[in-house]
């Protein structure tokens, strides 16, 4: 009777179940079989025999997204502090002034820098100079911080947000002034929000291909560019490969980095 | 004992709502004091104030003669021991308990000894690398007991610190609580809105309701001579009688004239008069000073506790003997069982059993511990 | 001095994010096709844009494609995170929410990919030749599942917070199972199931990368539609595009914030009330 009733109860999540396993592990499955097989579906091992030609491309695109991550991290966690030690109205204030840009599409954000920075772009039209921006790391950088500082800044805030009035007392109250309060208590309890934060600029940064597109100004590659490139020139298989070996070394990480947090929140905000 | 604290004239309001009103205050060196009352009279905030937390509109806060109302928390040599604890989450038990010692840049040596000396005193010796929300909540209050003791403070403030235990643990750690105090020998002030706790352990009582300070005395004066009937109805169970002061130890309330003790009213002043539940003497009718009807009895364990309709006002009686409800009893009460009080904004509003039921006590309890 | 610190850094961060939003802004309204030099004010482009059928045709699409997706997912969703609540194993529970998450934590282009390819599977299984036929259901199961994970995600809390008491009130006083999730945990849940498809909405509007693997040729959705025009040299069209959509991003977050608001006041109030 028990058991019937619990199955009974538990009948709900079998349309999702059902789609997760066609929908989700089905295709992943599928990147699977074409990463071993080659264009006539034989097994082989030629894909992944090809990646390491792609590794120089892979530390580019590892070393972009880290300093970008980084950068958003150094810029967002001050921000996140001040948005949160603000007037509730303000908080609501600031945190949409950061939705605004974080909803408008990627495409139009990313676009919106190269109006700026383009050869014929404000930058050098107001300066009357012809400096090239588009095309260097440090505008592909630019865009990732200019892109993905938001999803930095909600979690943080969410999470310095919600740390008990009482924490920021006691620490002030057993001898810490604002600084060490901030160092000693403040950062190690907004962990959680760290880590997510961290995920949400990381993953996009290394897997992006519009940005190093049109910031890039097509003079690198980035590992998402060749993912795109493999799609777009039909050369699956290798496409496949490249794809898994990122899904799963960003799987990975996520795994280490929740460890780290080991709290069941975070990951998702808004 | 010497002014170690001293509140002169501390008034403070939000959003146009007074707070606290021109309080006036001072604590002595090593006494327990607690701050008593409702919720929303301000007493957490008097106790914040101390603490550096807030900062008051108005007055002059002193620390050992000097003034400290610009000096922040980290500066004062005050500690709290939070409602909820406060506990740092990403620390154990040891470095939570380490923590000030840190920030004061001791040395690690000294911490160990003095994190130690705390663990022993709060009984807690073996769980220094357990994580603090693992802790059951008694434990936890002890850690953050040791935690504000550990930089030896001169002063304790202790914020509705057991509000958060179940009525064993808590009397359990109420004696603690003293025992510590005696032992170090420093300020303890103390907040609660629970009139037992404030009777059981406090030296001084400060009573507050609306903003104001009602009463200050120790438990066995403000038990035994509130000074108004808020007062007298916060401190146990009291019946409240308008009565006149005909002279001198002579009072007349309920149609009958009383011998008291009280004296220095004015001829036919108008007076509240307090009369303990426990001070009356049930007798038979002929011998009573006061006849009434019993409306209900409800049995206590140590005692029946008796309503009694007197002329339309009902009065608590608690007896060890047993009436029946309907019967006329007659009461007796002793000149030292009669305490008189001059009439207050309060007056009216207590000490009228006819609308009394222990279910409606325990909602209005409810309410306050739902309050910080 | 610290508080002067603190305003200047944020409209500092805060001027970063917004330059380049106005400049498109700013651009949109040109009157000739620079998109550097401002040469006067027009509503040229915007009257371009409104004649162009691909941008209208590209709108609609979108916006078929984001109810039904959102919708689908919403339903799914809710029953799944009730099935979820339900189960009593624990290691099922975490399996199910694992695998649902994929989608959320993978980079979307991997998901894309995985998605494309397994349409191409299933052309190949069933020998369709044009994928062009397949191309609005392959884009709306596509959609679908990266909405999913934000759906449940907004509605197991609920679930959770609400515990079983209602429910089983609700058993007790007569009602059938279904009865007593509809009538009495549905209405409670509400909140969450909103905020979920809202989510979900907005997620199937904004989505480019795994639109861009698998949409087919015959529905081009806006972002897609903005991508092929970046593909060219831009003109101030597609800046006024985006200035339409920046701006219904910057009503819908104002109508959302006033809501929330409003809520987060009446609370106050009662608070207030019983205070005293």
């Amino acid at each position: 009777m028990n058991k019937k009733r619990s199955f009974m109860n538990s009948i709900a999540a079998a349309p999702h179940i059902f789609w997760a396993v066609l929908f989700i592990i089905l295709p992943l499955l599928i990147v699977l079989y074409y990463a071993f097989t080659d264009s006539d579906g034989h097994f082989s091992f030629s894909n992944i025999a090809s990646l390491p030609s792609y590794a120089s491309i892979f530390w580019l695109s590892l070393e972009l997204s880290i300093i970008a991550t980084a950068i958003c991290l150094l810029l967002g966690y001050p921000l996140a502090y001040i948005i949160a030690k603000s007037k509730p109205k303000t908080q609501k204030i600031l945190s949409m002034l950061l939705m605004l840009p974080m909803w408008t599409n990627l495409l139009i954000r990313t676009y919106s820098i190269m109006a700026i920075l383009d050869n014929g772009g404000i930058i050098n039209t107001l300066l009357g100079t012809s400096m090239q921006i588009v095309g260097t790391k440090g505008a592909v950088i630019f865009g990732m911080v200019y892109d993905f500082l938001p999803y930095m800044v909600l979690p943080i805030y969410t999470c310095i947000s919600k740390i008990d009035k009482n924490m920021w007392e006691a620490a002030s109250d057993l001898g810490c002034n604002t600084f060490s309060t901030l160092t000693k208590v403040i950062i190690p309890l907004s962990r959680s929000g760290i880590i997510s934060g961290v995920t949400m600029v990381l993953v996009p940064s290394i897997s992006t291909f519009y940005i190093s597109q049109k910031l890039g100004g097509g003079t690198f590659e980035l590992i998402g560019d060749t993912i795109e490139r493999q799609f777009v020139t039909g050369a699956l298989n290798v496409g496949a490969a490249i794809s898994l070996v990122m899904m799963i070394l960003i799987l990975i990480s996520l795994t280490v980095m929740n460890k780290f947090g080991d709290s069941d929140e975070g990951g998702i905000i808004v | 004992m010497a002014k170690l604290i001293e509140l002169k004239g501390i008034t403070k309001s939000y959003d146009g709502e007074v707070i606290l009103n021109s309080i006036n205050l001072y604590i002595r060196d090593g006494e327990f004091i607690t701050l008593l009352g409702p919720s929303g009279c301000g007493k957490t905030t008097t106790l914040r104030i101390i603490g550096g937390f807030e900062t008051a509109d108005e007055g002059e806060l002193y620390f050992d003669g000097t003034e400290i109302s610009d000096v922040p928390p980290h500066k004062r040599q005050v500690n709290t021991v939070f409602q909820k604890y406060a506990l740092f989450p990403h620390l154990n038990v040891y470095e939570n308990i380490a923590f000030p010692l840190r920030m004061k840049k001791i040395s690690e040596e000294d911490i160990k000894k003095r994190v130690t000396e705390m663990l022993k005193m709060v009984a807690l010796v073996g769980f220094e690398n357990k994580s603090v929300s693992t802790l059951s909540g008694g434990q936890q209050q002890r850690v953050a007991i040791a935690r504000a003791l550990v930089s030896h403070p001169k002063v304790l403030l202790l914020d509705e610190p057991l509000g958060a235990l179940d009525l064993k643990l808590r009397k359990d750690m109420q004696n603690e609580l003293k025992t510590i105090q005696k032992a170090i020998g420093i300020t303890f002030i103390y907040v609660t809105h629970d009139q037992e706790e404030a009777l059981s352990m406090s030296d001084t009582i400060v009573v507050m309701a609306d903003g104001e300070i009602q009463q200050i005395g120790t438990p066995t004066d403000i038990y035994n001579e509130p000074k108004n009937a808020f007062v007298a109805d916060f401190i146990g169970e009291s019946n409240i009688v308008d009565g006149i002061m005909l002279e001198d130890k002579k009072v007349r309330m309920s149609g009958h004239t009383f011998d008291c003790l009280d004296g220095g009213y004015d001829k036919n002043e108008p007076v509240d008069v307090v009369v303990r539940p426990e001070d009356v003497d049930v007798v038979k009718p002929e011998n009573g000073m006061l006849t009434g009807i019993v409306s209900s009895v409800t049995f206590k364990g140590v005692h029946y506790e008796i309503i009694v309709d007197i002329k339309g006002f009902k009065w608590m009686i608690q007896s060890t003997d047993y009436v029946a409800p309907d019967e006329k009893i007659g009461l007796f009460i002793e000149p030292d069982a009669i305490h008189v009080m001059k009439k207050s904004k309060y007056s009216g509003k207590f000490g009228d059993y006819s609308s009394f039921s222990d279910e409606l006590d325990t909602l209005s309890d409810a309410d306050t511990a739902e309050e910080f | 001095m610290k508080k002067y610190a603190s305003r200047i850094y944020l409209c500092l961060i805060f001027a970063i994010l917004y330059i380049p939003l106005v400049t498109v802004i700013l651009f949109s309204f040109n009157a000739t096709e620079s998109t550097a030099e401002f040469s006067g004010f027009s509503l040229y482009w915007y009257s371009e844009l409104f004649k162009s059928e691909e941008a209208w045709i590209a709108l609609r699409n979108t916006l078929i494609l984001a109810v039904s997706a959102s919708l689908i997912a919403t339903v799914i969703g809710t029953a799944a995170a009730e099935g979820i609540y339900k189960m009593r194993s624990k290691i099922c529970k975490t399996a199910i929410t694992s695998v649902t998450n994929i989608p959320m934590m993978n980079p979307d282009i991997v998901t894309g990919m995985s998605m494309m390819l397994f349409f191409a599977a299933v052309m190949s299984i069933f020998k369709i030749a044009d994928y062009n036929k397949i191309g609005f259901v392959a884009m709306l199961i596509s959609h679908t599942t990266f909405c999913l994970p934000y759906v449940i995600l907004s509605v197991l809390p609920r679930i959770n917070e609400l515990g079983n008491s209602l429910s089983d009130a609700a058993l007790d006083l007569g009602c059938t199972p279904l009865q007593a999730f509809f009538k009495v945990k549905l209405p409670n849940i509400m909140p969450g199931v909103v905020s979920g498809m809202v989510m979900a909405f907005t997620m199937s509007l904004d989505d480019f990368v795994i639109s861009y693997f698998v949409g087919p040729t015959n529905f081009q959705t806006l972002p897609l539609l903005i991508y092929s025009m970046t593909k060219k040299t831009v003109k101030p069209d597609m800046y006024a595009l985006s200035t339409i959509i920046i701006i219904s991003v910057f009503v819908l977050l104002i109508i959302s914030n006033m809501k929330s608001t409003k809520r987060l006041s009446a609370n106050q109030k009662k608070k207030g009330a019983k205070t005293k």
